[in-house]
């Protein structure tokens, strides 16, 4: 089992980082009752674990018990019917679900599925709980379409059905929806907390952390706890015991990533444009998504360049992100991008040595 | 009739207050039907759905129980700008046929996005945001009956951050109540509400402001780590620009520029970290006064 997965917090309780978010969901839950709720922040902040636990808070340790599904629906709509395909994640009393995996069909999933759902209301001997829990991955992808539907659906059966909501950038959600939510930011976790939680595990795994090097660890992750004990159980596999100056092996696509950047820099030509365009192919087929690869791209270059540049530089940037997102295809977009930087970079160069 | 107006202001109550005291809990069923957006509502069910609702006749009910009992039924259309120009068009002779037994209530955010054929058929009302003094009654209402306790600065906190938007109010308050227990503070709203805490704005503006780029990025690094929303700070740092003092008019303008554009830049799904880099790198040139096209470009 990976370290990622054996360490996760159950309870909310045992929450190392968010202790201050974890009470107050806690406080929220034995009130028998909570309101729709919405996290959102950035990847390896610990979101999905909150969700979790707090699950668990609610419903005791039947939670855990979770079935995979992977169901195909029929949906009616209007002329003809449409099937999708749906995995679901579900014990009795909660059901999580990625809307957004149907692409541009996602509609159909709120209106008809989501709502079916919400609609059926779970039964409890006891009488009370009445109410189950709907996980929703990655709202942030969600279609506006899809989102309106969202709407009415979260009010009319508030009475026995509860929305958790799960985001990077709630920028991307509509208001209407943020308006009916408890809204839960969670931030990354700062450097020393890392390093907090990287010495737990060392300590339960019973290694030697020689000093600095959980520090060194934690400030390679860019804040991302998930990504910091990953690449500690790497080195773990790679040497052990540490030595402090052990290399921490770098994400193979950062290289390469700045391998392009060094050759941009290098030379402005079609010719690089070409062989440019081969790499950045290589790693589109390895399923780096585009937006990332524009943004590391982005951060080697502005390592090495002059501060007049720099603004002339983001500024592109942000241009062809945003253009990628309209588009269709990213190679596009990120070559643009690329040939820009060349004409800008070179034309620098000409004017300032001639 | 056609209710307009931002969210949280009352328009679906309204209308749904308007059927319920027309016609009463028993008559209600049969009398009104209500869609909105989480029903598909394309022109196929507007030809069909709609037309064999609206279409129907019903008997004048002598009055029951207090109710009126118009001789007529309501369509509640909810969410009505989120319908298809399509659909919206294909209810307008249905609209003026059946007027007899048939009244429609459009509700929406926007009116531009009602098409004007159907405009023209409805008697119209703005909703307008709320007002400071009403939200405090109701707020003060809501306290009372749940045993609250607020004090003025709350709620004068309360009505600013959730700028005229009832609905939000309230379910600030809500919030507030169950994590901090019955006496509410402003800062209690303030962590609920996601609104981004002064002093960072204050940080990105004063790293623009030393025209150092590598500062600014730190700090746009360190908002995106915190999760703040980005459409939120872009908004707030509109209003700090708004009101500096030591800014001219032209810096104001370009940066109030570029904030519209990257506003435009996230609806369309743009990436957080990148537009708000954007922006700090154009206000800091507007600030230090650095020309605003590349010099160096041919």
């Amino acid at each position: 089992m990976l370290w990622v997965d054996k360490y996760r917090p159950k309870t909310l309780d045992h929450a190392l980082v968010h202790e201050d978010v974890a009470q107050n969901l806690k406080k929220l839950v034995t009130e028998q009752d909570c309101p729709h709720l919405l996290f959102y922040g950035p990847s390896g902040s610990g979101k999905k674990t909150l969700i979790m636990a707090l699950i668990r808070q609610m419903f005791g340790a039947s939670a855990e018990k979770v079935k995979v599904e992977n169901r195909t629906w029929k949906v009616d709509a209007g002329s003809r019917t449409i099937d999708l395909e749906l995995t679901t994640l579900s014990s009795t009393n909660h059901v999580e679900l990625n809307p957004s995996d149907a692409g541009f069909q996602d509609r159909y999933i709120v209106q008809e599925i989501i709502k079916e759902m919400a609609k059926n209301r779970p039964i409890d001997t006891k009488g009370r709980k009445g109410y189950k829990v709907l996980v929703l991955n990655e709202v942030d992808k969600l279609s506006r379409e899809a989102q309106n539907s969202l709407r009415r659906t979260m009010e009319k059966y508030s009475a026995y059905c509860r929305l958790i909501l799960c985001c990077n950038s709630s920028s991307k959600v509509s208001e209407a929806i943020r308006s009916r939510c408890l809204n839960v930011r969670i931030n990354a976790p700062s450097e020393e907390q890392i390093v907090k939680v990287l010495e737990f595990i060392g300590k339960k795994e019973g290694l030697h952390i020689p000093s600095g090097f959980a520090a060194r660890l934690a400030e390679k992750s860019n804040r991302s706890l998930r990504r910091a004990i990953l690449s500690f159980e790497t080195c773990r596999v790679q040497q052990y015991p540490f030595t402090s100056n052990q290399t921490i092996p770098p994400m193979d696509w950062e290289e390469y990533i700045s391998e392009i950047a060094s050759d941009i820099m290098k030379e402005q030509s079609p010719k690089r444009l070409y062989q440019v365009r081969l790499k950045i192919y290589e790693l589109l087929v390895n399923c780096i998504p585009p937006e990332i690869i524009l943004k590391r791209l982005l951060y080697e270059l502005l390592r090495k360049l002059d501060a007049e540049l720099k603004h002339e530089v983001c500024h592109w940037a942000a241009y062809y992100e945003h253009r990628m997102r309209l588009g269709q295809k990213a190679i596009f977009h990120i070559e643009a991008f690329v040939a820009k930087f060349m004409s800008i970079y070179k034309s620098f160069l000409i004017a300032t040595f001639g | 009739m056609l209710f307009y107006g931002p969210p949280g202001t009352g328009k679906t109550t309204t209308a749904l207050a308007i059927a319920h005291q027309l016609f009463g809990p028993e008559l209600y069923k049969s009398r009104v039907l209500e869609l909105n957006a989480s029903d598909d509502r394309g022109i196929n069910v507007v030809r069909t759905k709609i037309k064999d609702f609206a279409a129907v006749a019903v008997g004048s009910v002598q009055r029951q129980g207090g109710y009126p009992c118009p001789p007529y039924k309501i369509i509640i259309l909810d969410e009505a700008d989120s319908m298809t120009e399509d659909a919206q068009n294909a209810l307008r002779r249905t609209m003026e046929t059946y007027s007899r037994v048939t009244r429609f209530f459009f509700i929406c955010n926007y009116i531009s996005r009602i098409i004007e054929p159907l405009a023209s058929r409805c008697a119209k009302f703005r909703f307008k945001p709320l007002s400071e003094e009403v939200m405090t009654s109701r707020v003060l209402y809501i306290c009372n009956e749940e045993g609250l306790n607020l004090d003025s600065e709350a709620l004068s906190t309360l009505s600013s951050i959730s700028q005229g938007d009832l609905r939000r109010a309230i379910t600030y308050l809500q919030s507030a109540a169950r994590l901090f227990g019955s006496s509410i503070s402003s800062r209690d709203l303030i962590g609920v509400s996601g609104v981004i805490p002064l002093e960072v704005v204050e940080a990105f503006f004063t790293a623009c402001k030393s025209g150092n780029f590598d500062l600014a990025n730190k700090e746009v690094n360190n908002i995106i780590a915190e999760g703040y929303p980005v459409s939120q700070m872009l908004s707030q740092l509109f209003d700090m620009v708004v009101e500096a003092a030591d800014v001219s008019d032209e810096q104001k303008s370009r940066i109030c520029k570029k904030l519209g554009e990257a506003d435009k830049c996230l609806v369309d799904g743009g990436d957080e970290y990148l537009q708000l880099l954007d922006v700090a790198s154009n206000t800091m040139r507007a600030l230090c006064n650095m020309p605003e096209e590349f010099s160096y470009s041919n």
